[in-house]
């Protein structure tokens, strides 16, 4: 596989600072984010993750250090990084009062896809999702597994480079659960990285690898599984609460 | 082993006198949304109870009838004997309620909205200062913060002082751990174990299943019904499936490959491993390996695994969607 040959880093962060006043909110992260990578970043209420993010999208500048998101500089091609990432988060993604097809339409346009690209790929989208009785329905009536499905196909509608998912699936039902994660693996077995970050625990055992952000700093970043060997730790929760504890 | 969709008798009768709560046959509708589907219950005093669910499972509206604050179309609900409906002034001095969004006056101090509290029942923070102590303690140095302005650990810590302020005799909390991280919420089920040991009763909800643990017994809930109760230990035992753990360095081709077998009943990705389970009870480990490295999986690992609560969420919606089918 190409992959396994050369690796290629979507995401280079090298001595990333971020601070606010005297407040230090990203205290020199460096780590780097494979195409194809289903990465967990990680961290309590407060330790920065929410900061490092908004400068990943292109939305804040760094205090200093180096930053490439799909190969452009988070300093200077914003623009670039905003047209190949994809954003879905839980609390907002979808507009309620639009229906299922309004709001691919709405999405997919804001990107500059084509009308007639749009109605094709929606109708394939909507079948894929079993959606077809639904797509000329409200957002706000249906039940939120089926929006978060939804809300992710929306979110890689255009084909980004990497797709930023906040909690994605809290709240949501076990099977559809597990439906959602597989979508995720079927876009990263399409080569799309998909950068997550989540409280819950059992949602980074999913990725490829995580990192855990403790006060600003990351203080792990390794495969759930050398993670667990290395903390002795029955899950990630036991891991994560050995760091943000000590 | 009995049929998993009932819950066993054991589990439902009261293991002391007179249960703390009782529903019998409750139903609540929206329009045309069933809320809650006919589902009866008994939670025994001095117990920590949880109900288990994702969102729109019926949780909340079951809250909201057990704290007076919504009617049930049917049913009966009586909490330490008080009837939900009728005798609702009197219940409500009894009750601490916690409700899911955080419902404290942001514009309030920590000190004003709990004295607040202690005010609307009669009470003062100091005459029942010794109840809240060890959880206020943590929070007391703020105490002249607006709550608005406080973390998320921190309010939740405030929410369940002002819950506790009057000495109520059954505690009811929705979803106090959603929204919080891993930290607050291990500190928070621990609160929740001291509070216990006051005798109260505790009913808490949460849609995140590794929390079932942590309870003396539990419901586990979707689409406005009860899917089995019983104490947590017991519930993973009655998955009567084997069940594998299975992982390899392509888990996307994992899982189709997978469901290309014949003998496949389920497949799931669970964290860093797939759950696997055949329609047959023997499922022959070294067989699978070989199909597995036929089809170019690499860095393969097979193991028989106990099943979680999760599993058998799963498992018993799938049989509760059959029967929907069947019916």
């Amino acid at each position: 596989m190409l992959y396994a040959l050369s690796p290629v880093q979507i995401i280079e962060v090298k001595n990333l600072f971020k601070k606010f006043g005297s407040f230090t909110a990203n205290d020199d992260l460096t780590f780097d984010v494979k195409q194809g990578e289903i990465f967990g970043f990680l961290g309590a209420n407060g330790a920065g993750k929410t900061t490092a993010i908004k400068i990943l999208c292109g939305l804040s500048k760094p205090t200093s250090g180096e930053v490439k998101v799909a190969g452009f500089d988070v300093y200077t091609q914003t623009e670039n990084i905003k047209k190949n990432i994809g954003y879905m988060s839980q609390k907002f993604s979808l507009y309620e009062d639009l229906t299922v097809t309004e709001n691919i339409r709405f999405y997919a346009g804001i990107y500059g896809i084509s009308r007639k690209e749009i109605k094709e790929r929606t109708n394939i989208l909507v079948e894929k999702l079993h959606l077809e009785s639904v797509k000329d329905t409200l957002i706000k009536s249906l039940p939120l597994g089926w929006k978060q499905k939804l809300a992710f196909s929306v979110a890689i509608f255009h084909e980004p480079k990497i797709v930023f998912l906040d909690e994605p699936t809290s709240g949501v039902d076990p099977i559809t659960r597990r439906q959602f994660w597989e979508m995720i693996y079927e876009a990263a077995n399409n080569d799309m990285t998909v950068f997550v970050t989540t409280h819950y625990l059992d949602e980074a055992e999913y990725c490829n690898r995580v990192s855990i952000m403790v006060d600003g700093r990351i203080d792990a970043l390794d495969s759930p599984k050398n993670l667990k060997e290395k903390y002795n730790a029955e899950n990630m929760n036991e891991v994560f609460l050995k760091l943000a504890r000590k | 082993m009995h049929s998993d969709l009932t819950p066993s008798p054991s589990a439902l009768r009261p293991l002391r006198s007179t249960p703390s709560i009782k529903v019998e046959n409750i139903s609540k509708n929206y329009d045309k949304v069933v809320a809650l589907d006919n589902i009866s219950f008994e939670i025994n005093k001095g117990e920590l109870f949880g109900f288990i669910g994702p969102d729109g499972a019926g949780k909340t509206t079951l809250f909201r009838i057990l704290t007076t604050l919504l009617i049930p179309d049917k049913g009966i609900a009586t909490v330490e004997e008080l009837d939900v409906v009728k005798d609702y002034k009197k219940l409500r001095k009894i009750l601490g309620y916690m409700p899911g969004r955080f419902s404290l006056y942001q514009d309030l101090s920590v000190e004003e909205n709990l004295k607040f509290y202690a005010t609307i029942f009669n009470t003062t923070i100091e005459e029942n200062y010794h109840l809240i102590k060890d959880i206020y303690s943590q929070i007391e140095p703020f105490k002249k913060r607006r709550a608005g302005k406080l973390s998320g650990g921190m309010k939740q810590k405030l929410a369940l002082s002002c819950a506790m302020i009057h000495k109520p005799e059954v505690l009811i909390l929705d979803e106090p751990t959603t929204g919080v991280d891993a930290v607050s919420r291990k500190e928070f089920w621990e609160m929740l174990k001291k509070l216990k040991e006051s005798g109260i009763t505790i009913v808490v909800s949460t849609p995140y299943m590794d929390e079932a643990s942590l309870c003396d017994r539990v419901a586990l809930m979707q689409n406005g019904k009860i899917f089995s109760i019983d104490r947590p230990q017991n519930i993973t035992k009655q998955f009567n499936r084997t069940l594998i753990a299975i992982r390899s360095n392509q888990m996307y081709k994992l899982i189709n490959d997978l469901r290309g077998l014949e003998n496949t009943y389920s497949v799931y990705p669970f964290g860093d491993f797939l759950h696997y389970t055949s329609k047959e009870n023997k499922i022959n480990a070294n067989e699978l390996f070989e199909f597995l490295k036929k089809n170019e999986h690499k860095d393969v690992e097979i193991k028989e695994i106990e099943a979680n609560v999760e599993d058998c969420f799963i498992e018993l919606t799938k049989k509760a969607e059959g029967v929907q089918r069947r019916a």
